[in-house]
């Protein structure tokens, strides 16, 4: 239903399901050619000094030419509410437009991929907790993912499932807290309540689950920590049948709000290729017309047992992004009601006595269980030589784990792909030639967390 | 069912599962594949493990390879990363991740750089998205890039000394 009243606004949206033929034509444009990306030099985006030097050659000498040549450079954050986080941007303004800008990142460096190489396997979770917080499920299972292959686990059907489950209601939660904020940096502030207010009811359920609302460490390399209480089932599925009416309610105060579609529609357009060129991935991706979605096209933890629309639009610009997050939420809620419909019995974990820490019980009565928890805590497990990499579509794009194991109990390496680091490069691109405010939609529309981009 | 997310569909099922290692070998069981296939001239060493192609490649020819990896279909640039293997020499193995938007495929490259003096060249030529990738390894393990537009550090301040990802930075840190 709230599909067409989208198509019914009263103005023309490309938005539609795209044909997978129409992929080809977007590698035509942008995987054959040879001779580099026909604008490769203008997607060269600038660094800070970059922007400062040029600033100073668009100045005339003083005094000829008083109203022609003035431009400022322009500091934004790092301390700014719509940066969401210490992100500091650089910005050469002519007027109100936007000549040039660049962002400079790295208050947020903590140096979590050297602290991996310090610990053990199982004690890397709760790091990859912290990289980007508003998703942490998400991270622990593309670093659990990555570990598994090494160790070439079997991970149980009920787990998989139960991934999948809180992968997706962690999406929903990300893009809750997207939606929020991008609203509230747009002026709409009740939205923001709204979805906080719906936020609150997941982190509970979260909590119900891992003990945590957002540090939950849940996903553990093997499997799950803990079995979920038995009546979290209902509550989630309560959670799930509300949800869509939850959804219209915030399309209802924003799809036809005249503010919204004037501060949103044609702002930061990112062409299909300037998007694979920057290393865009997820909704802008999606939105700039790009059909490729990890979990469709390269299924991991059993996502190919579900089945779910990938939304896609043409568009290309802040609107875009819009409809086609408010999209997978439609998406995520399916695809949750279908995990918890098809949920299998069985195991949590894989049957890997060595690798995964005992239940309690088992290990205050069997000795031999004692003596596997004592060997875990004390000096982890070793993992074969080799390295690995693993995918996994992040609610911000798509997130990648690379684990480097020389043997023995600690990662010799841990890289952590994460989307907003690349999608931060293609903001010039979104924003030349546009307005100051506009420079604040296009920071909400990407969708980044500076934590996964510092880490 | 669907298609498995890393094997080669041209792939026979025997050789899918083991692990493949050599040049040689790797080219012979997996002969149909794209990125062997467009790479063919440019590998050095090959890797066919936990049903993910590595492909070693000497320093100088990083750039040549990325723009073959392109025409072979290897579309989008991942990441850009780097493991010391410090005190081997050569002691940095500079990571791409590369992967096909319409194969739907992962591709590996790899390439080691000597300990003193470590550089190669930059792929922001052909991938525009290396730029921050490749500034980040430079600011973590001083890995420098000739033919990147600015490379300075991006994570650490400009007057920190040391590279604190290189496996001789001590963890806390010098005190």
């Amino acid at each position: 239903m709230s599909r067409n009243s989208l198509l019914e606004d009263p103005r023309p949206s490309s938005f539609l399901e795209k044909p997978s033929e129409d992929t080809s034509q977007v590698t035509d444009t942008t995987g054959a050619t040879l001779a580099g990306f026909r604008s490769a030099e203008d997607l060269l985006i600038p660094g800070v000094e970059d922007v400062v030097e040029e600033s100073t050659t668009h100045h005339k000498p003083h005094g000829s030419d008083p109203i022609n040549d003035q431009t400022m450079v322009l500091n934004m954050g790092p301390q700014h509410p719509s940066t969401h986080g210490v992100l500091r941007l650089v910005l050469e303004v002519d007027g109100e437009t936007i000549v040039s800008l660049a962002p400079d990142i790295g208050y947020l460096h903590t140096g979590i991929e050297k602290t991996c190489e310090a610990k053990f396997y199982h004690q890397v979770v709760p790091l990859t907790d912290r990289i980007d917080y508003i998703c942490p499920m998400t991270n622990n299972l593309a670093y659990a993912l990555a570990v598994e292959k090494l160790l070439d686990l079997e991970i149980p059907e009920r787990a998989q499932y139960l991934r999948v489950l809180f992968n997706e209601l962690t999406r929903i939660q990300s893009h809750l807290v997207w939606l929020g904020t991008h609203a509230m940096d747009i002026g709409a502030l009740t939205i923001f309540l709204y979805c906080f207010r719906e936020r609150e009811d997941l982190l509970r359920i979260f909590e119900a689950v891992s003990g945590q609302r957002m540090m939950g460490s849940y996903i553990r390399v093997g499997g799950l920590s803990v079995e979920p209480p038995l009546d979290i089932y209902d509550k989630i599925r309560a959670f799930l049948n509300a949800f869509p009416s939850h959804i219209e309610e915030y399309e209802g105060l924003l799809n036809a709000n005249p503010i919204w579609m004037g501060r949103l529609k044609g702002v930061g357009y990112l062409s299909a290729e300037n998007a694979i060129a920057l290393g865009v991935t997820g909704p802008p991706m999606r939105a700039s017309g790009v059909d490729f979605d990890v979990r469709r096209d390269m299924p991991y933890s059993g996502y190919e047992k579900f089945k779910f629309n990938v939304p896609v639009s043409n568009d290309g610009d802040v609107w875009a992004r819009y409809i086609v997050r408010m999209q997978e939420l439609r998406e995520s809620t399916n695809i949750c009601l279908q995990a918890l419909d098809g949920l299998p019995e069985g195991r949590i974990t894989a049957n890997a006595p060595k690798i995964i820490l005992p239940d309690r019980e088992q290990m205050k009565t069997q000795m031999e269980s004692l003596i596997h928890h004592f060997k875990i805590v004390t000096e982890g497990f070793q993992v074969p030589a080799g390295e690995v990499c693993s995918s996994v579509e992040a609610p911000h794009g798509m997130m990648n784990y690379y684990v480097v194991s020389d043997g023995t109990a600690k990662p010799y390496r841990v890289h952590m792909r994460n989307p907003d680091f690349a999608t931060l490069q293609a903001l010039e691109v979104m924003c030349k030639g546009q307005l100051i405010a506009d420079v604040v939609a296009v920071i909400g529309s990407i969708d980044i967390v500076l934590g996964a981009i510092d880490r | 069912m669907a298609a498995d997310p890393i094997t080669n569909p041209a792939t026979p099922p025997s050789t899918s599962q083991a692990a493949v290692f050599g040049k040689q070998a790797v080219t012979d069981a997996l002969a149909d594949h794209a990125a062997i296939l467009g790479l063919k001239d440019l590998i050095v060493d090959a890797k066919w493990d936990r049903k993910e192609l590595t492909l070693t490649v000497a320093p100088e020819t990083i750039l040549a390879a990325a723009q073959a990896a392109r025409i072979a279909g290897y579309n989008f640039l991942e990441d850009v990363t780097c493991v010391d293997w410090y005190p081997t020499e050569p002691r940095f193995q500079l990571t791409y991740h590369i992967l096909s938007h319409t194969l739907k495929q992962r591709l590996r490259l790899i390439s080691r750089v000597s300990g003193d003096d470590p550089r190669i060249d930059s792929i922001t030529s052909v991938w525009p998205s290396a730029n921050f990738y490749e500034r980040e390894v430079f600011d973590l393990f001083g890995v420098h890039f000739p033919g990147h537009p600015r490379l300075t550090r991006i994570m650490m301040p400009d007057n920190w000394n040391g590279h604190p990802l290189r496996k001789d930075y001590p963890v806390e840190g010098y005190r």
